[in-house]
């Protein structure tokens, strides 16, 4: 990516020398609301604990019985008997360094419980992410300005974006694990396992994904220079996937942080449909026996990567569209 | 935007999807205020002899595993999918317009505040934000509302805050400001109903997502409890009879995807209205 960046900075500086790049100010003023958002994100989960109706020491202990050894070890770990100022800032302090407390339900540090469940969470949101992507540009691309390819996409698509992800994996385990016996019911073994829950759900986020890219590749293949292209006898498929895509790219790039967030919420359900190990497992376990401190790595970590994405997604579409720049310079 | 793309998008003359999606909603509406004219059974009504049946005349989805009739089930089942995502859209939509409508009228800091607070909100994702808020309140059909509710309000502050903005700069407002108008007077007869024109479009096709959220979260055990016959808690009770009973996990999926699609189709239809139209 680096490599990247240089030359197109530079290719910026020639029509106009500027005093500091305003491409690399932007970046960092991205960057700059990532974080503020992120330790927001941070304050309001402390300040959700604290508004929590009822008592701060039993809402923490959760469902499970409470010892004594327990409430001190949450008192101790809050810091309860401090002034809140001072609660507030050690919780930063910790959160900062990785440390999300202990789990009350299974006893065990939440930052390692989580890293340890985060690989199987991160294969299927990645596989998911590749499953949308990839039906989202074929559908697109071979359908823009089609009558009857358009429609019929269309119509799948509207089916794929109504129907709820788990559904959609109830049907595809009923199909292809029950009935056809080709892939695996249950668990993490092998890649094969992981094909059913990554087209579950990846192609609802796939088809709104498809149906944005195709507006914006119909948009693209009306302009001058797609019908100069073609004067030019550049063949049909080649104006599609070099020239128009990379201007309909960007809409659907825009749309990248919600897709990802979309999927990381998706895998929570998918990962239950399926059996599968992850984070959606200990998420839902933690839901339903209060156990604050894991939801809350959770969430933050939810929230740490839709901030990362939806920051890197804003600089990529700076590099990917020109014009975006020099709009930036005139503002 | 370029006006070139404009001729080349032909509006749909006979709107048949439309009125298809039109019906299904009223008979879907019918199902969910008077289930007992449609469905032929109890829905909680146990027949332990007749359990796991397939679909037959008797039956005609068949029956679960402890024997009720599925029909009756997926009927009284559109009550509350219905009736937990239209109040949670419609909390969303409460809340929406207040804050957007204070943002856009108000401006400087209170602009700030509510719209950082808004960026902060829809830094996590919606269903992971709903289950974070049912972490607080505990399971349940009200809590489920307030969580998917509180997920999808940014999305209408955000609208109604950029309407404002444009409607309160508009010249009729500027021109009904020299009459002397009281300003709440003006608010809400001449920045209110321009500001929140769209709400309705979106509304519809956040009811479409709220469905699914819905589903979702009480496929997880985090809405109403068993033996209440709600389509996501169906649909997590049929996922462990596949094998033998297919059809404990199809239907409720099936009306849910349906119900979608309608919705989908109407807010759709509708927005389009709306398209490069300013106030």
């Amino acid at each position: 990516m680096s490599s990247e960046t240089t030359p197109l900075i530079n290719v910026q500086d020639v029509p106009r020398r500027t005093r500091a790049s305003p491409l690399l100010w932007r970046i960092a003023g991205r960057i700059g609301g990532g974080a503020l958002v992120l330790w927001a994100a941070v304050t309001l989960s402390f300040i959700a604990i604290w508004l929590a109706p009822g008592d701060i020491v039993s809402l923490l202990v959760g469902e499970q019985v409470s010892t004594p050894a327990i409430e001190a070890a949450i008192r101790a770990e809050w810091g309860l008997d401090r002034p809140l100022w001072q609660q507030y800032l050690s919780y930063l302090w910790r959160i900062v360094h990785g440390d999300f407390g202990r789990s009350y339900m299974l006893n065990t540090d939440v930052g390692a419980l989580v890293a340890s469940q985060l690989l199987p969470t991160l294969k299927l949101t990645a596989a998911a992410l590749l499953v949308s992507v990839v039906f989202a540009v074929l559908a697109a691309a071979a359908t823009a300005h089609r009558r009857i390819g358009r429609s019929v996409a269309g119509g799948l698509e509207l089916l794929l974006a109504s129907t709820p992800s788990f559904w959609l994996g109830i049907v595809l385990l009923f199909i292809f694990s029950f009935t056809l016996r080709w892939f695996p019911v249950a668990g993490d073994r092998n890649f094969a396992a992981l094909v059913l829950p990554a087209l579950s759900l990846g192609l609802a986020q796939g088809a709104v994904m498809a149906q944005v890219l195709r507006r914006g590749l119909e948009d693209a293949l009306d302009q001058p220079f797609s019908l100069t292209l073609r004067a030019w006898g550049v063949p049909g498929t080649t104006v599609r996937l070099r020239h128009a895509l990379r201007h309909a790219a960007l809409p659907a790039v825009t749309l990248t942080g919600w897709l990802v967030g979309g999927l990381l919420s998706g895998a929570v359900i998918t990962e239950q449909v399926f059996s599968r190990p992850g984070l959606g497992k200990i998420t839902v376990d933690a839901v339903l026996a209060k156990d604050m401190p894991v939801v809350l790595a959770v969430a933050i970590l939810s929230a740490l990567v839709y901030v990362v994405m939806s920051t890197l997604v804003d600089i990529l579409s700076l590099l990917i569209d020109p014009r975006l720049r020099t709009q930036a310079e005139k503002e | 935007m370029p006006t070139l793309s404009l001729p080349l998008r032909p509006a749909r003359p006979v709107p048949f999807g439309l009125l298809l999606s039109l019906l299904f909603l009223a008979l879907l509406a019918l199902a969910a205020i008077f289930p007992g004219w449609l469905a032929p059974a109890d829905p909680l009504l146990a027949d332990p002899l007749n359990a796991m049946q397939p679909p037959s005349w008797q039956h005609w989805l068949g029956t679960d595993p402890l024997g009720r009739d599925l029909l009756s089930r997926v009927i009284y089942g559109s009550r509350y999918s219905l009736f937990i995502s239209v109040s949670a859209i419609a909390l969303a939509v409460s809340v929406g317009t207040l804050l957007g409508l204070l943002a856009g009228l108000v401006r400087g800091a209170v602009d700030e505040a509510i719209g950082r607070t808004l960026d902060v909100i829809s830094a996590f994702p919606d269903l992971l934000l709903a289950l974070m808020l049912i972490a607080f309140t505990g399971p349940g059909t009200a809590n489920l509302i307030i969580a998917l509710g509180v997920a999808s309000v940014p999305r209408f502050a955000r609208m109604v805050r950029a309407q404002t903005f444009l409607v309160a700069r508009s010249g009729y407002v500027e021109q009904a400001r020299t009459f002397g108008l009281p300003w709440p007077v003006l608010v809400w007869r001449h920045v209110l109903p321009h500001a929140t024109a769209q709400v309705p479009a979106l509304a519809t096709l956040g009811l479409g997502t709220a469905i699914i959220g819905t589903a979702g979260l009480s496929f997880l055990g985090m809405g109403p409890q068993p033996p209440t016959a709600e389509w996501g808690l169906m649909l997590a009770e049929g996922r462990n009879y596949l094998r033998n009973a297919w059809w404990t996990g199809v239907w409720p999926g099936v009306a849910i995807t349906l119900t979608v699609v309608a919705v989908s189709t109407v807010g759709r239809r509708w927005q389009a209205k709306f398209e490069g139209k300013r106030p």
